[in-house]
């Protein structure tokens, strides 16, 4: 699965990360570390299509629900069915076992439009400097 | 977030909630940890072992004097006089119309000498409701709540804890309570919570707080934020006042019929409270669990098919029951336990069933209710 230096990242903190024509979709360390222990995770169907920056799914902890956010344009091709039993692999494993969904994009030109790592966590620093959360 | 318009309170142990890397929330005004591992962690290390929880917030009363105990029957709904020194009792100050001005415990400290513990939103409010309705009795009211840090050790591990220090303590029976010597100071130990766990409220001065908290994290005690507190109480089917009774909804409403002793002699609000006691009510607080996925919140809609039959008004992921579940008023209010119901969360109708509170009932625990 995806190392972080490997992932483009959108401003509400999905990672996405291309394989074999198709991309995988998760949340990025940073966020499973604010929302604390995921309890429950509703995923975006296969076959959905989404356009970029469309809430479509959500993750929850005990506290708060959490929406996620497309990064790109495409149709859901797959759901990570091992979240349903064990949640916590957000928290345990944001880049790997935890990852939330699979697309195929519509186009690449906007996974090049995302953020690269350096870049996602200078905007972490940003935003935490602006007190963003 | 935008700067602060006024200063949260903090408690004595606020430097100790920093050093241990607590995420710390706006409290009713108060600044506190709502997590310090994390909630479930916590949870578990309330159900399985101890841990402690800083509940300083909460409000402290003293009420002494000859007409101390008329004073108390009369703005109490459950017998005081049941309470011999070295007791503590739960109940509930009841308003005219029956409904709830706060939910209490008070212990007797010697006769004619009480010590009330309130919660820390109503606690300017419960001031001016006793102080208001003190004068004809030969009583009086202080409230201590400024001097005093309170500290919740629970779990099963607890009494073996408390016994490391506090024998007398750890030997109270539940809701005994004991005034002890805590690092040189005079404080107040109950064998009382909220958790659903055998645990203990220690009510100490703050300059000894930090030296006790450090004591109990010492003796393994895990420290646990209001995340873990509010599941743990859910679970346990505890009240949390604003949130499932209020001044609106009566103690029978509520389900807390067992506070209620219309025997004991006259008291404010018992004509309605006899009656919803004899007659019944239209609506009552039930257990409501999800039998799909999802997390209900306060405030998601309860559904008998098609028809709205309540809100949640406490709703949570349950660590313990691995389940989405919550309390609501539902009209009607005896829906027999088994039957299905939906919960709406995020749009979705999520099927779900009414079932007995407490969701949760520690292994071995006796019907704690008197």
């Amino acid at each position: 699965m995806p190392k972080p230096e490997s992932c483009r990242f959108a401003q509400t903190h999905e990672w996405i990360s291309p394989e074999n024509g198709t991309a995988v979709v998760g949340l990025s360390d940073h966020a499973q570390k604010e929302i604390t222990d995921v309890v429950f995770v509703d995923p975006p169907k296969p076959g959905r299509k989404l356009k970029r920056g469309e809430s479509c799914g959500v993750v929850e902890s005990v506290k708060a629900a959490f929406d996620i956010y497309a990064p790109v344009s495409g149709e859901v091709v797959a759901a990570n069915e091992a979240l349903t039993a064990d949640p916590g692999l957000i928290n345990k494993d944001p880049h790997g076992e935890g990852w939330i969904f699979k697309i195929k994009p519509d186009s690449a030109a906007e996974m090049d439009a995302l953020m690269d790592y350096p870049h996602y966590l200078e905007h972490l620093k940003s935003t935490a400097a602006h007190g963003d959360h | 977030m935008s700067a602060a318009v006024f200063q949260l309170k903090r408690t004595a142990l606020y430097s100790r909630h920093q050093a241990l890397g607590a995420r710390l929330v706006d409290f009713h005004g108060w600044e506190l940890p709502l997590q310090y591992a994390g909630i479930l962690k916590e949870h578990e290390a309330v159900r399985a072992r101890a841990g402690i929880f800083d509940v300083s917030h909460m409000g402290q009363f003293e009420i002494s004097g000859p007409g101390a105990l008329g004073f108390l029957q009369k703005t109490n709904t459950n017998d005081m006089a049941k309470l011999a020194p070295g007791q503590a009792l739960y109940s509930h100050l009841p308003n005219e119309k029956g409904g709830v001005v706060d939910d209490v415990i008070i212990s007797c400290l010697a006769p004619g000498r009480y010590f009330m513990v309130v919660n820390a939103a109503t606690r300017e409010k419960d001031l001016a409701w006793l102080s208001a309705r003190i004068p004809e009795f030969d009583a009086r009211l202080t409230d201590k709540s400024d001097f005093y840090s309170m500290i919740a050790l629970q779990g099963p591990d607890a009494a073996k804890i408390a016994a490391a220090d506090y024998p007398q303590a750890a030997s109270l029976p539940r809701f005994g309570a004991i005034e002890a010597e805590i690092f040189g100071a005079l404080g107040l130990v109950t064998r009382t919570g909220y958790t659903g766990e055998d645990g203990f409220e220690f009510i100490v001065p703050h300059a000894v707080a930090e030296k006790l908290w450090d004591r109990f994290l010492g003796l393994g005690a895990a420290p646990c934020g209001l995340g873990a507190r509010d599941t743990l109480r859910l679970e346990a089917g505890l009240l949390l006042y604003g949130q499932d009774i209020d001044d609106e909804h009566t103690s029978v409403e509520a389900g807390y019929g067992w506070v209620v002793k219309p025997s004991k002699g006259d008291f404010l609000g018992r004509a309605v409270l006899e009656r919803h006691m004899k007659e019944g009510v239209s609506r009552r607080l039930r257990g409501v669990k999800l039998l799909g996925g999802g997390v209900p919140r306060p405030g998601c809609e309860v559904f008998l098919e098609d028809r709205a039959i309540g809100v949640f008004t406490s709703a949570t992921y349950s660590p313990s029951l691995r389940a989405g579940l919550g309390t609501a008023y539902l009209v009607p209010a005896d829906l027999s336990a088994g039957t299905r119901v939906s919960v709406a969360v995020h749009g979705r109708r999520i099927p779900a069933e009414i079932v007995p509170t407490p969701f949760y009932r520690r292994q071995g625990a006796k019907n704690a209710k008197a």
